[in-house]
């Protein structure tokens, strides 16, 4: 096949597929990432434009989510503990795509489950975060008593929207971990809601969904938390 | 198509290394916010551990760099397309602050 400027024209004038290599499922997950990328920008953006154009101080994040470990005051210690354990979940996710595609469903089904785990275990603490800032900190959507008002509506808005996100990524890790113990993909047997033979690329389509969630929490991490 | 082999396969050891990469960026930046680094030194290395990090995912986590010119193309130029609402948004926020201080100012005098 044709490289460079010359594969692009090829690849895009060809008959049946544009997306050369790339099964099909694939390329779909691709696209509702896109979509997704888009969303969050959005709520980025907002975010941004309110903090920008606000007269009230805004609240300062680095003591907001400040957690008193030994005796001692840590700055933003539970957001970079929830920032590792995220990392390490993307790091396992695409372990068990390689051993996926090695065909060793033992190795691919642990690692799909210690990258759940790891997901719980996130959500976990983002829940403690939320009932901290709600009822010690009486943060509310429209007002809280740290500054600007918009401060809430931002961080549950946009945090919570990705809270979702890891949750939904949780319960399909377990679905696809099952899928590949019982040997489902080896056998090619058709899933559920679904007449198409089950292969090891759900693995890695899983894998891009949940590597966008750790992709995000990157961003959110930089301009919500570190601003 | 049977003759092109469909999935991605790399040797295990580029995973951990990227993985690594990503917990000291990562550590990194947090330490930017822990000696309360400010002004433009702090914003540059935000953004630039950010942007390194994303890069790191989205190229090898998810096997973008081993895919052909037509799908990074159509995935990653149109979140150039961002660019455009991001300075929307800091000229409308950069006025509406000005107004607002006007307001607040004669509410003073």
């Amino acid at each position: 096949m044709p490289e460079g400027i010359q594969g692009i024209v090829a690849d895009w004038s060809s008959d049946q597929r544009a997306f050369k290599n790339v099964p099909w499922g694939k390329a779909m997950m691709w696209i509702f990432l896109l979509s997704d990328t888009f969303i969050f920008s959005c709520f980025l953006i907002s975010y941004m434009t309110v903090r920008m154009s606000t007269t009230d101080p805004w609240p300062n994040p680095s003591e907001v989510f400040a957690l008193t470990l030994w005796g001692k005051k840590i700055p933003l210690i539970l957001i970079a503990i929830m920032t590792f354990i995220l990392i390490s979940s993307s790091g396992t996710m695409a372990m068990a795509v390689n051993f996926g595609y090695r065909k060793d469903r033992v190795k691919t089904f642990f690692l799909l489950l210690i990258t759940a785990a790891l997901g719980a275990t996130f959500v976990g603490m983002q829940a403690f975060e939320w009932t901290k800032l709600i009822v010690d900190e009486g943060i509310r959507p429209w007002g809280n008593p740290l500054g600007a008002a918009q401060f809430g509506a931002a961080f549950f808005m946009i945090t919570g929207f990705h809270g979702t996100h890891v949750s939904i990524g949780v319960i399909f890790l377990i679905i696809v971990a099952i899928k590949v113990i019982r040997g489902d993909l080896d056998h090619e047997r058709p899933g559920f809601l679904t007449g198409r033979k089950g292969k090891y690329e759900i693995v890695e389509i899983m894998g891009l969904y949940w590597h966008f969630v750790d992709l995000v929490w990157v961003f959110i991490f930089a301009v919500f938390y570190l601003w | 198509m049977a003759a092109h082999v469909e999935g991605q396969q790399h040797p295990i050891g580029i995973y951990l290394k990227i993985w690594g990469l990503l917990f000291v960026l990562s550590t990194a930046s947090y330490l930017v916010d822990y000696f309360h680094l400010q002004g433009y030194l702090r914003w540059f290395l935000i953004i630039a551990f950010m942007l390194l990090k994303a890069g790191l995912i989205v190229a090898v986590f998810m096997h973008m760099l081993w895919e052909r010119l037509a799908m990074m193309y159509a995935i990653l130029v149109p979140t150039l397309l961002l660019m455009v609402l991001l300075g929307i948004g800091a000229l409308e926020a950069d006025y509406t602050f000005f107004t607002r201080g006007v307001f607040f100012l004669r509410g003073l005098l």
